[in-house]
């Protein structure tokens, strides 16, 4: 091959790098180690992981534990989607269609019919609803819940650094719900959206979300909605309460928790040209051939994105998150209606449960907001005198992984503990804990 | 050299209906755990729970399909999408290499799987150690100082470097003055688009028509006392390495500015040359390209940031850690950006890649950025033997790196055959079809095909013979081409959808909504 291209050594191909920039030593990497070797010395190293099936777990907080159907994981291994990468419809006919099935089955999630491509986690597109907002209304301004992920309130700003300034509303102390007033007197005609969370960072169902849209829109503004998927098959969908665009995560339809790298944010809008015109990412739409009978697929407004406009979409776009969402479709068609809705119930049936079952310990309050939950709720431990760090520690002792200790991002809850509960927690894991809890704060 | 490739291939063609179409009412897919008696007892009615007003009425209308119609339904699906696994894929930019099997039963495992962001350290030591240790590898390729992980795609990456070099400016009581981000039209779109996103001015450079990139008297003119930094890939997607790079960096700095250098795509370069050592301020990989996670179908990729010592400050947080006895996240960054995304970022591309670096060691990987670039430059000159193929800058740059940016001007401009005819037709002889080119084409009627280390020369020679007969093709009977794709699994595409809003049709719904009423039977069995 040197031959044919007409050099007698590998070196000259270099020959545009200039010499005095070139890197000559030997890195300090490894020396080069077989399949068997890498395999056993990685594997060993990941012995010292200890999996949720090992322990029981009560951690979500963005990230939550769900059964994965053996389905799932088999297609999300198939060759052939793992492998591919960007073709056209000719040659990636079924990616397309499996991601059109994907826009259309978080469509009926959350009642709205524009859906885009996949991205990256919630944080990262709920700050590209909020940029959408900003640029669909000519505002500058965004009207957040004080009680919301602080990672995700970070990514936030980050997105809107120098170009939308984030204003916290209150929320009412009793029941953790949005406080309406206080949002009637920040919301004004330079508010750009007004967003809110269902179910909130810390597990309760906001009730208001109607008054918030109307609020929000009887200012001009547009309302955008947070989501968790599986609660929408029993809340009422977004788009059924005037959201305008709705944004979540959708790690829980089917992907493992994998330390939090298998995030999958959703990003869904009114199908108005606007709005449409104002999404960063790809979306897909269905279309037909030249012959009768068969689907295709293109891409909607192909040079409103970055690829085409570069510096002039204002917006980023590119590999995000195509394989989780085809995981997501397989998830969300193994389900169908009766799945999610008897599923969201299980999992809020539980975490009832579990509420109940740890509000009997004297010390402890659960929930601190007297609202109704859907998986995530709050543990307050300031009569048990003890750090969180420490109650964690005597439920690892028993086998338990407790909840997040919120009590540096809200100090103003005390010594409070974020727990999750799912449909994979048994009554009697549920009970163990409760027990183990006890004996930890004694 | 033949130019009668037989175009014999044809697609898998299952005319599959959209998964709606194959819902009946009543089945499902799986069953899971419900609720024990005991439970539902002590909660009782817990849908009555939920205010009135919050309570969904019915559930979502998502498909009845039976397990084995889900499975049969995506696997034909799988089987009408065309990997690197699949065949001769040589996507340009994107550094379609092969992905050992090795790496994907290691990202699997249930210890990589099943462990939750928020355990304790001292649960998940496994986990941390494997991304302190791709951090320091990650830092010896390109000699940054510190690596984050977080960003979990090139664009995401390049964003977070925005953010580092606006908030180094805001740190120094410069922000207001320096608002300028200088960019190259050859560089990624993302190194304009991103800071643009974060209210920078964007300035553009364009190449030069002999060298293939900008003059140092174009960036020179561009420097003032706005410039925040120089946002730029290198080597470009032309192949072309810009050779002025030290001196860009020594002028930017000179003037006050930061420079993020796009390192993507460094897989010709990799353990030759170290960018931090060049004088880079920042710099990014992507996992998904060099350093072999694959692709899935548009991610999730991986992207993690590199940061010379006095912005590691700056880097986002948590960094994984080590204190000599136990390895931790480190929150401890005062000037932190804080969080570009949730968590700590794609952790099984990160597992990928560790395995993927150690089994190939320093050694594997000088050799395989070596063989990567012998393989692109035979198929460089393969390719300017195809009658109507030329490569812009040949002259100055007869040798490439990772790629070459050719271009059909030519053969348009002798038989109306144009980039987007090839690449309908190139998929009937089982190929998948070709990188054109990020937007502007400055290149007319672009292609860009990345041959990595992993093609063969049996694959080389294939996709120039395919080409020959192409373009054969195009000069003698250019209507086969005109009206391919013949052996795809569908036909012409009607693409009036994309631009207009009373047909674009994102979702089922707004299909059935915009044509009238229920599955109208087309494309049904």
């Amino acid at each position: 091959m040197l031959k044919e291209i007409g050099v007698t050594s590998a070196e000259q191909l270099f020959v545009d790098i200039p010499q005095t920039i070139r890197h000559t030593k030997r890195l300090n990497l490894p020396h080069p180690t077989s399949e068997y070797e890498t395999r056993r010395h990685i594997e060993k190293l990941l012995s010292r992981n200890a999996t949720s099936t090992e322990l029981i777990s009560f951690l979500g907080a963005g990230c939550w534990p769900h059964y994965v159907p053996a389905v799932c994981d088999e297609i999300n291994s198939r060759s052939e989607f793992l492998t591919a990468y960007a073709g056209d419809p000719y040659t990636d006919l079924g990616r397309y269609q499996a991601l059109f099935e994907f826009q259309s089955m978080i469509g009926e999630l959350v009642a709205l019919d524009a859906v885009s491509y996949p991205w990256y986690d919630w944080g990262t597109v709920a700050s590209d609803a909020l940029r959408m907002a900003s640029t669909v209304t000519g505002r500058h301004e965004i009207l957040v819940p004080r009680i919301i992920s602080p990672d995700t309130l970070s990514v936030m700003r980050n997105y809107c650094d120098g170009q939308i300034e984030i204003t916290l509303i209150k929320e009412n102390r009793e029941t953790g719900q949005l406080d309406l007033e206080d949002l009637k007197d920040k919301v004004s005609s330079k508010t750009a959206a007004v967003y809110a969370e269902n179910p909130s960072y810390l597990g309760f169902i906001e009730t208001g979300c109607e008054e918030i849209s109307r609020i929000a829109h009887d200012c001009g503004a547009l309302f955008i909605a947070g989501v968790e998927p599986l609660s929408l098959g029993i809340l009422t969908p977004p788009g059924e309460y005037g959201a305008d665009i709705v944004c979540g995560e959708g790690q829980p339809l089917g992907m493992h928790t994998y330390y939090g790298g298998a995030l999958l944010g959703f990003l869904a809008c009114r199908d108005e040209e606007r709005l449409v015109s104002a999404v960063p990412h790809r979306l897909i739409t269905i279309t037909k051939t030249e012959k009768e009978g068969e689907w295709g697929f293109c891409y909607v407004l192909p040079h409103r994105t970055m690829f085409a406009a570069r510096d002039k979409a204002r917006s980023i776009t590119g590999t995000a998150t195509a394989l989780w969402a085809i995981t997501a479709a397989v998830y969300m068609s193994l389900l169908g209606p009766s799945g999610i809705q008897e599923l969201a119930k299980t999992i809020m049936e539980k975490s009832n449960y579990a509420m109940k079952r740890l509000s009997e310990i004297e010390e402890i309050k659960v929930p601190l907001f007297n609202a109704a939950h859907f998986e995530e709720f709050t543990v307050n431990l300031d009569s048990t005198h003890k750090p969180i760090r420490e109650i964690n520690r005597s439920l690892l002792n028993s086998g338990i992984i407790g909840g997040k200790d919120i009590s540096k991002e809200f100090p103003e809850l005390g010594n409070t503990s974020l727990f999750c509960v799912t449909e994979i927690h048994t009554k009697s894991d549920i009970d163990m804990l409760a027990t183990a809890l006890e004996e930890a704060i004694r | 050299m033949t130019e009668t490739e037989d175009a014999d291939y044809h697609a898998v063609r299952w005319k599959e209906p959209i998964i709606f179409q194959l819902s009946r009412e009543g089945r499902r897919g799986c069953s899971l755990p419900t609720a024990e008696q005991e439970i539902k007892t002590a909660v009782g009615n817990i849908e009555s729970r939920i205010p009135e007003r919050m309570r969904r009425k019915s559930p979502p209308k998502l498909p009845e399909l039976s397990e084995p119609e889900v499975v049969r339904h995506y696997v034909r699906l799988s089987q009408q999408t065309y990997g690197v696994d699949s065949g001769i894929h040589i996507h340009g930019t994107c550094t379609m290499k092969y992905s050992p099997k090795v790496n994907e039963a290691i990202a699997r495992s249930p210890k990589v799987a099943d462990i939750h962001p928020l355990q304790d350290s001292e649960t998940v030591q496994g986990i941390l150690a494997i991304m302190y240790q791709l951090q320091k590898w990650l830092s010896e390729l390109s000699g940054m100082a510190e690596f984050s992980l977080q960003p979990r795609g090139g664009a995401h990456a390049v964003l977070s470097n925005a953010r580092i070099i606006r908030e180094y400016h805001k740190l120094n009581g410069e922000l207001e003055q320096r608002n300028e981000i200088i960019t190259t039209v050859l560089s990624h779109p993302c190194n304009g688009a991103a800071p643009a996103m974060l209210g920078f001015k964007v300035v553009t450079l364009y190449p030069n028509e002999e060298t293939g990139y900008p003059d140092i008297e174009t960036l020179k003119a561009a420097v003032t006392k706005h410039t925040a930094g120089l946002m730029m890939t290198n080597p470009y997607d032309t192949g072309v390495f810009d050779s002025n790079i030290e001196e860009y960096i020594k002028l930017v700095h000179e003037a006050g500015g930061l420079v993020a250098i796009d390192q993507a795509n460094v897989n010709s370069t990799l353990c030759r040359l170290r960018i931090g050592d060049v004088g880079a301020d920042l710099c990014h990989f992507n996992l998904h390209k060099s350093f072999s996670t694959p692709h899935a179908s548009t991610g999730p990729g991986s992207a993690p940031i590199g940061a010379k010592q006095e912005l590691t400050k700056f880097l986002p947080v948590p960094i994984a850690n080590y204190d000599g006895e136990k390895y931790y996240l480190d929150y401890d960054r005062p000037h932190t950006i804080g969080k570009i995304g949730e968590f700590y970022g794609v952790i099984p591309n990160i597992v990928r890649a560790y395995a993927w670096i150690m089994s190939m060691g320093a050694e594997g990987l000088l050799e395989a950025s070596e063989v990567a670039v012998i393989n692109n430059n035979y198929l460089i000159k393969k390719l300017l033997e195809v009658r109507g193929v030329s490569l812009p800058w040949h002259r100055a740059h007869p040798l490439r790196l990772q790629e070459g940016r050719f271009s059909l001007e030519k053969m348009r401009n002798e038989t109306g055959i144009g980039i987007e005819d090839v690449n309908r037709r190139i998929i009937d002889y089982g190929l998948q079809d070709l990188e054109t080119s990020h937007e502007p084409w400055i290149i007319p009627e672009p292609f860009t095909p990345e041959p990595p280390e992993t093609s063969s020369k049996e694959d080389l020679d294939r996709f120039a013979q395919v080409l020959h007969a192409i373009s054969h093709e195009a000069y003698t009977t250019p209507d086969i081409i005109r009206t391919a794709p013949h052996n795809a699994a569908i036909s012409k595409i009607d693409r009036t959808p994309s631009s207009d809003p009373k047909k674009w049709a994102m979702t089922w719904r707004a299909y059935l909504r915009k044509t009238g009423g229920e599955d109208n039977g087309e494309a049904s069995r």
